[in-house]
């Protein structure tokens, strides 16, 4: 039998659901219903009219623009939860209590400069003459173009996501149970075996959550994409602020963040599905 | 005997405080019904303290500003906003006749501006009078050309819009993220006398050329990214800017420079209108009629967020006395070859919306460009 919830339980959930309708679910409504409306004369009017989702989906370059921010997303998602990872595993597993708790304070000190000065000043690192070229350059090397380009992108997104990744893997890393990775060792699994066999199935959920993060962070990335990759090619972000700088098409616009919306929620709902299989299934 | 005016009571300390405590408001009230909030829809810079601090002392003025970035944007935040928002509006040239056929900006009494300052060229400038009505006045202009880096080009180099295709710059051509200015440049290269006035066949060998260009582009930017990457060195040409971006990183001693190529070069024009629905049409007026003064003229030469050319002599005048290094870089000087001198030669075209072919035509291309 099913225990019904305490009203108690209610009043404390209200605050949530009052949020999520409030700044989620209306919104959204709301979004739906202007990708049908027209702009006329700069001013968006009530419409019903397809000819907005029509010509986003069947121009080329929504499709191209769409498949570069996916891969895109998808390669920052998986290098930042590579990189992340050994530090991770480092913190949670090597470390003393003490330098655990500094280096997860120093993991929050990013979050308090703006994201957009720390990609600024990457400019300084990746010009062809910059530090990190100049400094190849003694040594015979380069230069190499690492801004207005894919790798510029990547790196300003592994920036965005690295801290975030690091402290989610950590605490998912945290709470695998230390038995199981002693009982690996008695059984005389290798040290490299222990990893990939007992503690990244154990650790799966928070994995797939940080890496979930990454590829959400990513996706929707303007500042990046922009100032680190010169906006070349165009990602869906920044396919939206260019279709609301001429004519102000709102409506067009919209139809590109639902179709972001749609994509984040499919790719959601599979990983949060993966992440919770039960073992076996 | 003890002076009361140092040393006073208790008793009248308690007097003078609740005195004062009581008038306060009264004195705050009386102030802030003074003030006149002036609000000001305007590309940034237009309502800093270099420009608007003087008059707003002299006036008891604050200026609340509403900044866009283009005229689209411009257009939408008037669109979407109630009726007398903004007491002035500052618009790019070709977008006054948009203002004006959407019954956003009012008619102005010609009497009360100094036209008879402006150099003959700027007394009746088109799309600012309609059947013989103002509805505009413009403030400042500028040219369109080939930004340099002087270190890795000679002007001489720079002189055609064919250094865009030059193997040096391959990777390294960033474009000022707008499609008009771009476009318009390549509509002058293939010799279309009306860069923006030009028939279906002249819109495809526009196309084709500026296609041409795909390899050799670094990248997109908005007004931050196109200072960043020209000051840094990254983008060493730029297509669609001026003077009124490489002048003020010149100004700061980057080695970048503007120049107006032999195929012609565009002209903006920026003026200030009123909007329907103010409140505050004499203070709006006043502000008008200060900027277009000799030495309103002068300070929005030198504005510090970007420098512009001037149509007021007077104003040259001024500009020659109070800045006159400013004045010969900007090429506003009286009796030896001038700015003026270039529009006289046909040099420069009026950068406007297409004429032939719907705007979103014109945007559709340069997004398939970018994504090329």
């Amino acid at each position: 039998m099913t225990k019904r919830p305490s009203l108690f339980s209610l009043v404390l959930a209200l605050p949530l659901l009052v949020w999520q309708l409030a700044f989620f679910l209306f919104p959204l409504i709301f979004l739906v219903a202007i990708s049908f409306w027209t702009v006329k004369m700069f001013q968006m009017q009530p419409d019903l009219n397809f000819g907005n989702w029509q010509r986003i989906l069947t121009r080329g370059i929504f499709w191209d623009a769409y498949l570069h921010t996916m891969i895109l997303a998808a390669s920052a998602s998986a290098l930042t939860s590579a990189i992340a990872f050994p530090a991770s595993y480092a913190i949670s597993f090597k470390l003393s209590e003490t330098a655990k708790r500094w280096l997860i304070f120093v993991l929050i000190i990013p979050f308090f400069t703006s994201y957009l000065v720390r990609v600024y000043s990457w400019q300084v690192f990746l010009t062809d003459a910059g530090i990190i070229n100049t400094a190849l350059g003694y040594i015979g090397l380069g230069p190499f173009a690492m801004l207005n380009n894919n790798f510029g992108t990547l790196v300003g997104m592994i920036t965005l996501c690295l801290p975030l990744v690091i402290l989610l893997q950590t605490f998912s890393l945290n709470f695998v149970n230390r038995d199981l990775i002693e009982a690996a060792h008695n059984l005389r699994c290798g040290r490299l075996r222990t990893v990939f066999a007992v503690i990244v199935p154990s650790a799966r959920v928070g994995l797939v959550i940080a890496a979930l993060f990454a590829f959400i962070l990513s996706f929707g990335d303007f500042v990046s994409p922009l100032y680190l990759g010169g906006g070349n090619p165009p990602t869906l972000s920044i396919m939206i602020t260019d279709i609301t700088k001429s004519g102000q098409q709102w409506p067009r616009a919209a139809v590109v963040a639902i179709m972001m919306i749609a994509t984040l929620m499919t790719v959601a709902l599979g990983a949060i599905t993966y992440a919770y299989k039960e073992r076996g299934k | 005997m003890t002076d009361t005016r140092i040393n006073p009571s208790r008793r009248r300390l308690l007097t003078m405080t609740a005195g004062a405590a009581l008038a306060t408001p009264f004195l705050s009230i009386r102030a802030a019904a003074q003030t006149t909030n002036l609000s000001m829809l305007a590309w940034y810079g237009h309502a800093e303290p270099d420009i608007v601090g003087e008059f707003e002392e002299e006036n008891n003025v604050k200026f609340t500003p509403k900044y866009y970035t283009g005229g689209d944007n411009m257009l939408g935040l008037i669109a979407q906003s109630p009726p007398g928002t903004y007491d002035v509006i500052l618009s790019d040239g070709e977008y006054v006749q948009q203002l004006n056929a959407a019954g956003y900006i009012q008619e102005l009494d010609p009497a009360d501006y100094p036209f008879d300052d402006f150099f003959p060229e700027f007394q009746k400038f088109p799309g600012h009078w309609k059947d013989g009505k103002l509805y505009s006045v413009i403030t400042r202009f500028g040219f369109l050309g080939v930004a340099y880096n002087t270190d890795e080009f000679s002007e001489k180099e720079a002189s055609t819009y064919g250094v865009y295709a030059d193997k040096k710059a391959t990777g390294k051509l960033g474009h000022f993220d707008w499609h008009l200015p771009n476009l318009g440049q390549m509509s002058l290269w293939e010799g279309n006398p009306s860069p923006y006035d030009i028939d279906e066949a002249a819109w495809q060998a526009v196309q084709d050329r500026t296609m041409s260009l795909r390899p050799q582009v670094g990248g997109f930017f908005d007004y931050g990214g196109t200072f960043s990457s020209l000051k840094s060195g990254q983008m060493t040409l730029f297509a669609g800017i001026g003077d009124w971006i490489t002048g003020t990183l010149e100004r700061s001693g980057a080695p970048v420079r503007s120049v107006i190529p032999e195929e012609g070069g565009l002209q903006f024009t920026e003026s200030f209108s009123i909007g329907k629905g103010t409140k505050k049409y004499d203070m709006a007026k006043k502000w008008i009629q200060y900027i277009t003064s000799p030495k309103g003229q002068a300070k929005s030469a030198t504005m510090a967020a970007y420098p512009c050319l001037i149509p007021s002599k007077p104003g040259w005048e001024v500009l020659n006395e109070t800045d006159p290094a400013e004045a010969k870089r900007q090429k506003m000087v009286l009796g030896e070859r001038n700015v003026m001198d270039m529009i006289r030669e046909g040099l420069i075209q009026y950068r406007q919306l297409p004429v032939q072919q719907d705007l979103s035509t014109w945007n559709d291309f340069w997004s398939d460009y970018k994504a090329a």
